[in-house]
């Protein structure tokens, strides 16, 4: 068969893109870091991986990486997600990168829906997998509407409904994705991290880069660029707090994923970071519910959990 | 090789590609089929594939079919994402196909029209009777060759109307040599160009350009369409390099054409007039052929002074939600991990449901307040 002993012969490029699409795609990082906050359309190339899956973040990785990079990739804030494990590992082959779990020894670190825990430092890039850059698309589905509504400044909808949220439930609505305005010029979707960690974004260190495969957008946040999560006077921007602690760390002061533990009601509530969670276990730190089964598989043990996994597709 | 830890989610991967290939395989005392088998036998499906992938190789759209165990918008994704790493030398001639060599071509404005009307391989007249002598391998069908070949140019619809102005005439390349747009390196943008929006025709789901057609007949968008002409035939593709300075022959392709013609009652600045939309396709496909020259039509309302009604005029709505890979990609995400939106809006639900229940219980708060 001619197409099988092609196949065999077919070789990628360094980091799978060609070198003329990795320009393509910095040239539109540096323009997006010129202009804090606002969405550059971009020739988004069809990934090996489908939309949804973090092509966005793939193809922004892919044109900045280089060898000397330490690589790290969480989902929900976990490095052991399946879909974490299956970018990295696609890193670790087509880029030939040395990958980590540690925040702080990451030099890129490809995120969806989360800012770890552990404070980012100079020169650390997060690249952030973004479903829908356009924060106004739920209140416009227009995208010729929406360009424009930004290169007027025009925001007034947003404030409106974040007024109607307050009205029907006396306080702003939204969890997740949760409007920001960037040097106080462009109002940008954080992506969907928890309200949370939309702090974590004013005046950082590090370099956060937002991917939009399907959108085709790219934009971002430099260093050290003021980032301010709306509100009203009255009704000042609030983020999500537990009244339980880490099961396993006892950490309270993390974003908490809960754990359903029986059909009973009964559940625990972990920190969605599990490098951050590892190493506050590592360092003696220990919640109510230390030694359970979950305790294992965050810390890097390769424990039974993997059977489990199996057994779980098979069902 | 950088390290990697291996973790249970590396290996429940691993396992579950190994089940993935087992499922494909099927029962290993049943032959395995071949990839010349699926380009020779399903060919539609080949030919779909190679359509809404952007892509003209049966050999290869037959494989990603293999691959894909037969789910065509899968084999469509897997060949979308190998022809993203090809790449590209230059921009093809147009293909002309008034010089087609015609398989199949019908007009459903005229009894007759020059050139004839030729029924080529179709399924239209066949009655759907399911055919049990095809459960067994049986002797080969030979088709019956005509007593005098066809004429070598057959004129398009266009050229039939061209003396009397009834039909309009479409949009000529841009003069300045332009490119035109790339759909596959450069992102939609609005208003779309008909080159954006054929493109974008061209390789969306055949399903959802069919349902918006179908829609638009039914009232939901004015089209009143009309099928002028439609043909299927190979028509040779010719490439330009810079040094040569003239067009060599690169290969043949199969394509259906499809021009829909609709009415126009005329407006102040132009005369009662046809208009028409149109429609093109790698290899064999009139559903598809038809369906895509209805929604250009509907997408020009514009040009011809409609008002949109409709979400088969509206082009952003058409274009960024025809293509199948971007859509299935979407919705499919949803089964990825959410537990950290989904945590926030269980907060969220939860302190509502609280204060919801604490307004609703005896001796609430307003009338303690009262005492």
């Amino acid at each position: 068969m001619t197409i099988a002993n092609q196949s065999n012969r077919r070789a990628y490029n360094y980091a799978y893109l060609d070198e003329q699409t990795k320009r393509m795609v910095r040239r539109a990082i540096l323009k997006a870091i010129a202009i804090p906050g606002y969405q550059v359309p971009f020739g988004s190339r069809e990934m090996p991986v489908p939309y949804g899956w973090g092509t966005g973040g793939i193809q922004l990785t892919a044109a900045i990486i280089g060898p000397d990079d330490v690589y790290k990739c969480i989902d929900q804030g976990a490095d052991d997600t399946t879909n974490a494990v299956s970018i990295r590992r696609f890193f670790a082959r087509v880029a030939d990168v040395a990958t980590t779990e540690r925040t702080q020894d990451a030099s890129i670190i490809q995120t969806r829906h989360r800012i770890p825990e552990a404070p980012l430092g100079p020169g650390q890039i997060m690249v952030y997998q973004v479903p829908q850059p356009e924060p106004l698309r739920g209140l416009e589905p227009r995208e010729t509407e929406t360009r424009a509504m930004h290169a007027y400044e025009e925001y007034g909808l947003q404030y409106l409904s974040l007024y109607e949220s307050v009205a029907a439930f006396g306080r702003i609505a939204g969890g997740a994705g949760y409007p920001v305005l960037v040097d106080e010029r462009y109002l940008m979707s954080p992506s969907p991290i928890p309200k949370f960690d939309n702090p974590k974004l004013h005046q950082s260190e590090a370099l956060h880069l937002f991917g939009a495969g399907r959108e085709k957008r790219v934009y971002a946040v430099p260093p050290h660029t003021d980032v301010r999560s709306l509100d009203f006077e009255d009704y000042p921007f609030e983020v999500q707090s537990w009244d339980e602690v880490c099961g396993l760390c006892g950490c309270g002061e993390s974003y908490k994923d809960e754990v359903i533990l029986d059909d009973a009601g009964n559940r625990m509530f972990v920190c969605s970071d599990s490098a951050y969670c590892g190493d506050r276990r590592v360092a003696g730190h220990a919640g109510p519910m230390a030694g359970h089964a979950l305790d294992g598989l965050a810390t890097g043990d390769d424990n039974t959990d993997d059977d489990a996994a199996a057994v779980g597709i098979e069902a | 090789m950088a390290y990697v830890s291996v973790k249970g989610g590396e290996r429940a991967i691993d396992n579950a590609h190994r089940w993935l290939d087992e499922k494909r395989r099927g029962d290993p005392g049943v032959a395995e089929i071949e990839v010349a088998q699926i380009r020779e036998q399903l060919s539609l499906a080949v030919d779909r594939v190679m359509a809404e992938g952007s892509c003209y190789d049966p050999e290869l759209a037959a494989l990603a079919l293999k691959q894909a165990r037969g789910d065509v918008t899968e084999a469509i994704f897997l060949l979308r994402a190998y022809r993203t790493t090809l790449p590209r030398f230059g921009m093809s001639q147009a293909v002309s196909t008034k010089d087609m060599a015609v398989q199949r071509r019908v007009s459903a404005a005229f009894k007759d029209i020059p050139g004839g009307q030729i029924l080529g391989p179709t399924f239209d007249y066949t009655h759907r009777l399911i055919n049990f002598d095809l459960a067994d391998t049986g002797p080969d069908t030979k088709a019956t060759l005509a007593s005098k070949p066809l004429a070598d140019q057959m004129p398009t619809i266009a050229s039939v109307f061209a003396h009397e102005a009834l039909l309009e005439t479409p949009e000529a390349d841009p003069a300045d040599g332009s490119e035109p747009y790339d759909l596959t390196r450069e992102p939609m943008a609005f208003p779309a160009g008909r080159d954006q929006r054929l493109q974008a025709l061209a390789r969306g789901d055949e399903g959802f350009l069919l349902s918006l057609a179908y829609a638009s007949q039914r009232g939901w968008g004015n089209t009143h369409p009309l099928c002028g002409e439609i043909r299927m035939g190979n028509v040779v593709v010719e490439f330009q390099p810079e040094e040569l300075g003239f067009p060599i022959e690169v290969g043949e392709i199969t394509v259906t054409e499809c021009q829909m013609i609709s009415n126009f009652e005329g407006s102040a600045e132009r005369p009662p007039q046809f208009t028409f939309g149109y429609g093109l396709v790698f290899g064999h496909n009139e559903r598809k052929a038809m369906s895509m020259a209805i929604v250009d039509r509907a997408l020009r309302h514009a040009e011809v002074g409609e008002a949109p009604a409709h979400a088969v005029q509206d082009e952003e709505f058409v274009l960024y939600h025809s293509d199948n890979v971007e859509a299935s990609g979407f919705v499919q995400h949803l089964k990825l991990p959410h537990y950290v939106d989904f945590q926030a809006e269980l907060q969220f639900i939860r302190r509502l449901r609280r204060e919801w229940q604490a307004a609703r219980a005896p001796g609430d708060g307003l009338s303690e307040a009262a005492e």
